[in-house]
């Protein structure tokens, strides 16, 4: 069973700190939403736990086997390549360049989230739901004990949501260590029991109820726009 | 076989032609196909422009060798990729305004460089000289086409979703380097038959068309060697029989081919547009 576990964590763009100073435990097994107003570093701190932003300051632990579900708008969906091949290409980290990538998991990917019979049809001609249900089955693919969910609900109608939903809660149940950032605190406060609430630093984290105060969310959204040119040197770093 | 078919390719020189195109037709268009793609299509014409001083300077240095001259042009496109990613990244500012600047300047200087040389016709290296393919440029293409095809192959995977997903891979920039560093390589190989001018006319020419061929990139990859192989055949025959010159012929058929795909090809073509058939049921 694998967590994960952030020691001091900073993440920067440039000298500014997306987030700063994050220390704390993803227990194993747990489904953890990370909120907090536009600007917070959510998505820019769980990039650094997938390796795809280099990491300011302290470390992770436990990060060598996470997948990343990347905010839609991100790819470019008008790519000549069918469902069945990006659902595939989620196995391009775990294949290498020769050593083939059978079929049979991309199908059975497919299939799990509700669209089989589309392994064939481009990618540029589905419904932004059935995008992001593919989207879902190649991070399926990857098998990883972690997995980070960057805004999975944005853009998707109510059934979406609720069969997306239903799949990240098969994960948890299955073991996995799952990590979303979401912005309806209704979903949240319903559906998971762990939240970090990130303004650039920790706000709260913890079990949901205990974590989504009005007081804590007050804090959140003052903090989250204090990027100023004129910044001293953060205490903690000096 | 018609005689005015096989009578052209009688001829040693239009034979070495024919296998120079054919190899350039291999390794080109599938790189052309992922410029596209990757929205990099005036890339292509950057760097074939941005060779030219390093040509110039490889020909001073060993004479009309084709090795010294694709060894400088290799280094100077690498040179003029690198230098504009790295001057955006440095100073701000967009990539292609960089691009621009650097490859102006580069064509300019290799301009200067050849005309302050002794022996070098400036008219030979803007413009190639595909019927006077000797067997080091015949080698260099081939050569080209050896390395470039099986590079390409190697980096499929990671280059594709790297394209398509740009943000999910630690060292994606990686592949997109060594995918430019293969551009650059067929751009050399072009342009001892095509020119500093033309010599990106086989990559992408036929890559623009196959869009028109297939909604997978597998197909548009098959359509676009397809298409510059039928662009080296009609070009040569065109230039033997209506006497034109052949560099530019082969150009324009893999332009003619490219109209006739936008105009009729199966997908997304001017008259599929027009057709407007009744819409499905479903």
């Amino acid at each position: 069973m694998t967590g994960l576990i952030l020691h001091d964590l900073t993440v920067q763009h440039g000298r500014h700190p997306a987030v700063h100073h994050v220390s704390g435990q993803f227990a194993p097994g747990s489904l953890t939403a990370v909120t907090g107003p536009n600007g917070a570093g959510k998505t820019t701190l769980l990039r650094a736990i997938a390796g795809l932003h280099p990491v300011g300051g302290g470390r992770i632990e436990g990060a060598g086997q996470v997948a990343l579900l990347p905010q839609g708008a991100a790819l470019d969906r008008s790519f000549p390549l069918g469902c069945l091949e990006v659902v595939a290409l989620g196995q391009v980290a775990e294949r290498g360049v020769f050593r083939p990538i059978g079929p049979d998991r991309a199908h059975a990917a497919l299939e799990a989230v509700g669209l089989a019979g589309f392994e064939r049809r481009p990618v540029g001609t589905l419904s932004a739901g059935q995008f992001q249900r593919v989207l879902f089955a190649r991070l399926m693919v990857q098998d990883a004990p972690v997995l980070l969910l960057d805004e999975p609900f944005n853009a998707v109608d109510a059934r979406t949501e609720a069969d997306l939903l239903a799949i990240v809660h098969g994960w948890q149940a299955a073991g996995r260590t799952v990590i979303a950032v979401l912005h309806d605190l209704e979903l949240v406060r319903a559906r998971f029991p762990q939240t970090l609430l990130l303004a650039r630093h920790v706000v709260a984290w913890g079990p949901t109820d205990q974590v989504l105060t009005p007081e804590a969310l007050t804090r959140a959204r003052l903090n989250a726009e204090a990027w100023v040119d004129d910044a001293v040197v953060c205490r903690a770093a000096a | 076989m018609p005689d005015f078919l096989s009578e052209p390719f009688a001829l040693g020189f239009m034979r070495r032609a024919l296998a120079g195109c054919i190899a350039l037709s291999l390794a080109g268009p599938p790189l052309g196909v992922v410029l596209v793609l990757r929205r990099m299509s005036l890339m292509s014409d950057v760097l074939q422009h941005g060779i030219l001083p390093g040509v110039a300077l490889g020909a001073m240095a060993a004479g009309l060798s084709v090795w010294a001259m694709g060894l400088g042009g290799f280094l100077a496109g690498l040179a003029v990729a690198l230098l504009a990613g790295s001057l955006a990244r440095a100073t701000g500012g967009k990539e292609d305004s960089q691009l621009a600047g650097v490859y102006l300047v580069a064509l300019a200087l290799g301009v200067v460089i050849v005309s302050r040389s002794q022996g070098i016709d400036l008219q030979h290296l803007l413009f190639g000289s595909v019927l006077a393919v000797d067997d080091s440029a015949l080698l260099l293409m081939a050569g080209v086409a050896t390395v470039a095809l099986p590079a390409l192959a190697l980096i499929w995977r990671p280059l594709v979703l790297d394209s398509f997903d740009p943000e999910s891979q630690p060292h994606g920039a990686r592949w997109h380097l060594v995918f430019l560093a293969l551009v650059v390589l067929c751009v050399v190989g072009g342009f001892t038959a095509l020119g500093t001018l033309m010599s990106v006319g086989l990559m992408m020419l036929p890559a623009v068309a196959a869009r028109h061929w297939s909604s997978g990139i597998a197909g548009q990859v098959r359509a676009s060697v397809a298409i510059a192989g039928a662009a080296s055949v009609l070009g040569l025959l065109g230039a033997y029989h209506l006497d034109l010159p052949a560099g530019p012929a082969i150009v324009l058929a893999a332009g003619a081919l490219w109209v006739g795909s936008l105009v009729a090809g199966p997908q997304e073509s001017l008259v599929q547009r027009w057709l407007r058939r009744p819409h499905l049921s479903g």
